[in-house]
């Protein structure tokens, strides 16, 4: 069932265009991986997805059952968040929160929701730590567990894996792919293509040229080729 | 030292002193509540220009003569405090060269009105009352003790009702965002209440003092709690009990009030960065 449509956008800030005539569609159960090179809209085709900025042009229609808010995000980490004291489970538990309804304390499923997702993300044992203590993998966890308490539908993730090493990087794939197999879709921002071919099952190419479908269409490109620098056909 | 508490209990049979007392602990309360959230945002600066464009619109309720400022300095600060974290939002640099900007000329306009039309025979006294406290706390009426509590009461039930949100707010305002939080609303409120908390304060600490009450306590509290809930109940804590020894300690001294208080928190800070140090060397 398709979830996202994005039919002929354009998208940017008031002074100019990032990106133009772009069209993509996500449905149930895919993966998806946006790539492409650094300044070519990538953050602000999620912030638009997101409803954090309008589209400057064109539509994005949401398929059946799915509500604005049903949108998981993992964003980049900031710098206030890196000296920000609060513990695990302040910091998945505040994912429960939404705009639909004003409730000024969480309910007893709210706390259930968190607790579930924080085992699902093995952080139980790290509940009453600091975030700030954490390692970079263990953050990235949190906030994981913290989008699922806000969807159980589509995830976005941007970069998630900038700044961790080799070893946790792949954990964290695998503890996507994981999510993804249990029929969340995923969005995926991401710089590291030959893990955006591994794990995706579509792929969305944006900058100079704009590239859409899946994940085998693109590695028979030229786009393709040139990007993941095998220039002979897989 | 029994003396000294002989003294005291002397000194709390005054109807005066005792006002002190309560609305110094109340506004105490209220200005740690959103330090936290001050500090982490790098707001801190923003209750530094807002006291001043309150000394500001001081001097003009002086000036004109009215007998109870509240009506000028609350409408004006709390207009500022909106327009000044409207700005921060959009551009970090832009918005800190705003609160420069707006402060100073407000704290230069406040100086010349009161020089031009002096409201008594002594400008200079009046002028280092209003920037540092002196007495004012020591000569409220039993009307400003209750307004001041009313106040305070709001605000403590504002933030209380609305902890969650400001929480997440601060911490994550994109997500928050995402989720289908108003944080423009949030970040309104949260301007609005700080404005009341200045305009409260400048009653117990004087205009250029207010920073340090809302700064010092949260700062503190950092460096020991780890959680935002034992952050906040500790900064609160902290900043209504060095509040209290200030105030003991100036009636009975006879120092100026602000100051003392101001000295107090810093002492506090100091010893809460000990103990932070002496915790994390532990750890390793």
């Amino acid at each position: 069932m398709e979830q996202l449509r994005c039919n002929d956008l354009t998208l940017g800030y008031e002074n100019g265009a990032v990106v133009k005539n772009l069209s993509f569609s996500v449905s149930e159960g895919d993966y998806l991986a946006i790539v492409g090179e650094n300044g070519s809209g990538k953050t602000t085709l999620m912030k638009t997805l997101l409803g954090l900025l309008k589209p400057l042009g064109g539509e994005i229609e949401r398929g059946e059952g799915l509500r604005r808010f049903d949108v998981g995000y993992l964003p980049q980490q900031t710098l206030v968040q890196r000296d920000f004291p609060a513990s695990v489970w302040e910091v998945v538990l505040s994912g429960c929160l939404s705009g639909e309804k004003f409730r000024p304390f969480y309910t007893k499923e709210d706390r259930k929701k968190a607790r579930e997702n924080l085992e699902k993300m093995g952080l139980t044992a790290l509940k009453n730590r600091s975030y700030r203590e954490l390692s970079g993998g263990q953050q990235q966890r949190v906030l994981l567990a913290r989008a699922l308490c806000a969807t159980r539908k589509i995830l976005l993730l941007d970069e998630p894996v900038t700044g961790l090493d080799p070893r946790v990087t792949i954990e964290l794939y695998e503890l996507i792919r994981k999510l993804n197999d249990e029929g969340i879709t995923i969005i995926m921002i991401s710089h590291d293509v030959s893990a955006a071919v591994k794990y995706a099952n579509k792929i969305l190419h944006i900058g100079r040229q704009t590239f859409f479908g899946s994940v085998k269409e693109y590695l028979d490109s030229d786009l393709g080729k040139s990007f993941t620098g095998k220039e002979e056909s897989v | 030292m029994i003396e000294a508490f002989q003294k005291l209990g002397q000194y709390m049979q005054f109807p005066f002193v005792r006002y002190a007392l309560i609305v110094g602990v109340l506004i105490a309360l209220c200005s740690s509540l959103l330090g936290v959230t001050l500090v982490l945002k790098r707001f801190s600066f923003i209750g530094d220009g807002l006291s001043h464009v309150a000394f500001g619109a001081m001097s003009v309720a002086a000036v004109v003569g009215l007998t109870n400022e509240m009506f000028i300095v609350m409408p004006v600060t709390v207009v500022s405090a909106i327009l000044l974290l409207r700005t921060g939002q959009n551009a970090r640099i832009k918005g800190d060269a705003s609160v420069a900007l707006i402060s100073v000329f407000a704290l230069a306009f406040g100086y010349l009105l009161m020089n031009l039309f002096p409201t008594s025979s002594n400008v200079s006294a009046d002028v280092c009352g209003t920037l540092f406290g002196s007495t004012s706390v020591l000569t409220l009426t039993e009307q400003e003790v209750w307004i001041s509590a009313g106040l305070s009461l709001v605000t403590v039930v504002v933030f209380v009702l609305f902890y969650n949100r400001i929480f997440a707010v601060t911490f994550d305002e994109n997500f928050s965002k995402a989720t289908g939080i108003r944080t423009n609303l949030y970040n309104l409120i949260i301007a609005v209440v700080i404005a009341v908390v200045i305009v409260l304060a400048m009653n117990l600490v004087g205009s250029l003092l207010i920073s340090a009450l809302i700064i010092f306590p949260a700062l503190s509290a950092m460096r020991v709690f780890k959680s935002f809930l034992s952050v906040t109940i500790c900064s609160a804590a902290l900043s209504v009990s060095t509040a209290l020894l200030g105030l003991f300690a100036s009636i009975m001294f006879g120092t100026p009030v602000g100051p003392t208080i101001v000295v107090a928190e810093a002492i506090a800070f100091a010893i809460f960065w000990i103990i932070g140090a002496a915790m994390g060397a532990k750890r390793k």
